[in-house]
């Protein structure tokens, strides 16, 4: 008997060596200490001055009674290359602690050496579900900086398009949770309707994802002609298909089942996590930066923010299912109040010269080929914006020193920070409510990882 | 412009930020007691916390009577109460950057410190779990560092001549 376990001690070794994490990752039980085992709890606890209760904590377990599995990088549910690791006894989770940097590409280091014009490209593929977002985000932490405003008919295209983009990222989260919950039709009808709208994208800014067009001092291009009516349409059908959803899913027992009252968490953890958007929403607080501290053009609109109270995985998906509609509501409203002017700032230091003006002024061409050889130049300053992501708050911190490159660019990814939630709403449940979990969070690795 | 907390300690620079956001400035060993004023005052969540390397402007124009070093611990506290942001600068030291961890009072920061420690190499006193958390574990250096070179690919073109 001991030789078969020395053998297989051996076996296993060099097979975890070349992928182990070290220190990141989740210890064994006997070389974790007591205080630590209770971590996800305990960090919670701490706050109202209580200590950690050892027997809260099941650590008189021994490590031949639980098991450590792995679930991730490559598993489909997980999102992406998200890995968590998984202490388990039988079918109950007892610890978990994700594991990330599977997709870091070092994105804020990039940013430090692309000037500000060129930024937007970089920050849009942090979050791909949701790149006119970043862009909007980066594009007015800049033009803080610069202090230029950016005329109202691009405040509002911006505001269009971000809504749209919403709708399109919540949409790929009803499919992706369907999919996790087994119910596989709703992924191929939320993948159905997020194409109407990067149809659109394509249209409008000539990508689908990653658009690069909300640049800083305004967006990229005009609508296209007759957009007025490609915008109703995709509300009017996406509209009408919520209410589908709801007859597939909402009212559906088995789905309930799997959702209703798993992996409550309470408005006091979620503050104290610093977890936004939909998760912190669902905890019953009203928070909301479009309404709270709105930006673009939200205090003009009518729309409400959709609120939860218990705090587990069906309100957050009523919420997002809901938010859908609110942001059509958003987007209605666009369509009808769009006004005339410019699409762009007149800025010349920021704006490049109409094509047409190149061909026969000196100077325009001059001013083009400045601008996107060296960029424009943004005074000293730092500066912290905040939008409100699908996922929560997303914010961007920049550093200018003068220079035509920020010198020192991060982003408050939400999805980082939400990540941070996923042990505690795991803790003590079940195996297959870790998925929906996961799942719940709505995690997108690449603004994890950055 | 909000005035400090009342139970701040003394020493704070308070500076006005871009954007009607309050700046702070406050020694590495009065940081934590700052935070935990603001706290009380009602910021419920830390919204963010990243780490800043001012290799290249160690001259930078700060108020009056605080004294740049190399990395800069900024912190942005957010109140919903008061619908309000607040952002504290710690000047965290020139060659080993140390600050006291925030993980006592606001449990969200850990995975913040976490990748300000990876990227920026700034340890954080308390932590309960102060390892690379973007990075594998055994890289070397930390990337964000204006020391760190960006490093880059060659590219090798089909049939094009390699580099002499």
């Amino acid at each position: 008997m001991s030789d078969l376990t020395i053998r297989t001690a051996e076996r296993i070794e060099p097979l975890t060596a070349e992928t182990a994490e070290g220190a990141q990752e989740l210890q064994r039980r006997a070389a974790t200490p007591p205080s630590e085992l209770g971590r996800e709890v305990g960090a919670v606890l701490r706050l109202d001055g209580r200590v950690l209760d050892p027997n809260a904590i099941d650590y008189e377990r021994r490590d031949d009674e639980t098991m450590i599995i792995n679930m991730g990088p490559q598993h489909p549910s997980t999102h992406g290359v998200l890995r968590i690791m998984l202490e388990l006894d039988g079918e109950f989770v007892l610890r978990s602690k994700p594991v990330i940097g599977y997709l870091h590409t070092g994105m804020e280091k990039t940013g430090e050496e692309l000037s500000y014009i060129q930024g937007a490209t970089n920050v849009t593929r942090m979050d791909y579900l949701s790149p006119v977002i970043n862009e909007l985000n980066y594009s007015l932490a800049v033009e803080k900086l610069l202090g230029i405003e950016i005329p109202e008919r691009a405040t509002w295209i911006r505001m269009l398009m971000s809504e749209l983009n919403r709708v399109a990222s919540h949409l790929v989260w009803m499919a992706t949770n369907g999919m996790d919950l087994g119910s596989t039709s709703m992924m191929i009808y939320g993948f159905r309707e997020r194409e109407l709208i990067l149809a659109f994208f394509e249209k409008t800014a000539g990508l689908r994802m990653n658009l690069n067009y909300v640049r800083p001092g305004g967006v990229a291009a005009d609508l296209a002609d007759g957009w007025q009516d490609d915008v109703t349409v995709i509300c009017d059908t996406i509209e009408a298909r919520t209410y589908e959803y709801d007859e597939l899913l909402t009212g559906q027992p088995i789905f309930r089942d799997r959702l209703v009252g798993v992996a409550p968490l309470t408005a006091e953890e979620a503050l104290a996590l610093g977890v936004t958007g939909p998760l912190l929403r669902s905890t019953g607080v009203p928070w909301d930066l479009r309404r709270t501290m709105p930006y673009l053009a939200y205090d003009q609109v009518d729309f409400d923010v959709i609120v939860g109270t218990y705090g587990d995985n069906f309100d957050r998906y009523a919420i997002r299912l809901n938010e859908i509609r609110e942001s059509l509501r958003i987007v209605r409203q666009c369509v009808e109040r769009m006004p005339a002017g410019d699409y762009r700032s007149q800025d010349p230091k920021v704006t490049p010269p109409p094509r047409a003006r190149i061909n026969e002024s000196m100077e325009a061409l001059i001013h083009h080929f400045k601008l996107f050889t060296e960029g424009f130049h943004v005074p000293v300053g730092e500066v912290y914006s905040a939008v409100e992501s699908p996922r929560g708050e997303l914010g961007c911190y920049i550093v200018a020193d003068g220079t035509s490159k920020p010198y020192r660019m991060h982003v408050r990814a939400p999805s980082f920070v939400n990540l941070q939630v996923v042990p505690l709403l795991m803790r003590g449940g079940m195996m297959s409510d870790a998925i929906t979990v996961i799942s719940a969070v709505d995690p997108v690795m690449g603004e994890v990882d950055r | 412009m909000i005035d400090l907390p009342p139970s701040a300690p003394v020493g704070v620079i308070v500076a006005e930020a871009l954007d009607a956001q309050i700046g702070c400035f406050v020694d590495p060993a009065q940081y934590v007691a700052l935070v935990s004023a603001w706290r009380e005052d009602g910021f419920e969540m830390c919204a963010d916390l990243c780490a800043v390397d001012y290799l290249a402007h160690m001259d930078r124009p700060l108020p009056e009577g605080v004294t740049p070093t190399r990395f800069e611990v900024v912190v942005n506290l957010l109140s919903l109460s008061k619908r309000q942001r607040v952002r504290v600068r710690v000047q965290a030291g020139n060659e080993d950057p140390e600050v006291d961890s925030l993980f006592d009072l606001y449990p969200g920061v850990e995975a913040m410190e976490r990748e300000a420690f990876d990227m920026f190499g700034v340890v954080f006193r308390g932590h309960p779990d102060l390892t690379r958390i973007l990075m594998p574990e055994d890289w070397e250096g930390h990337p964000l560092r204006k020391d760190y070179a960006v490093g880059r690919v060659p590219v090798q073109f089909k049939e094009a001549p390699g580099p002499r």
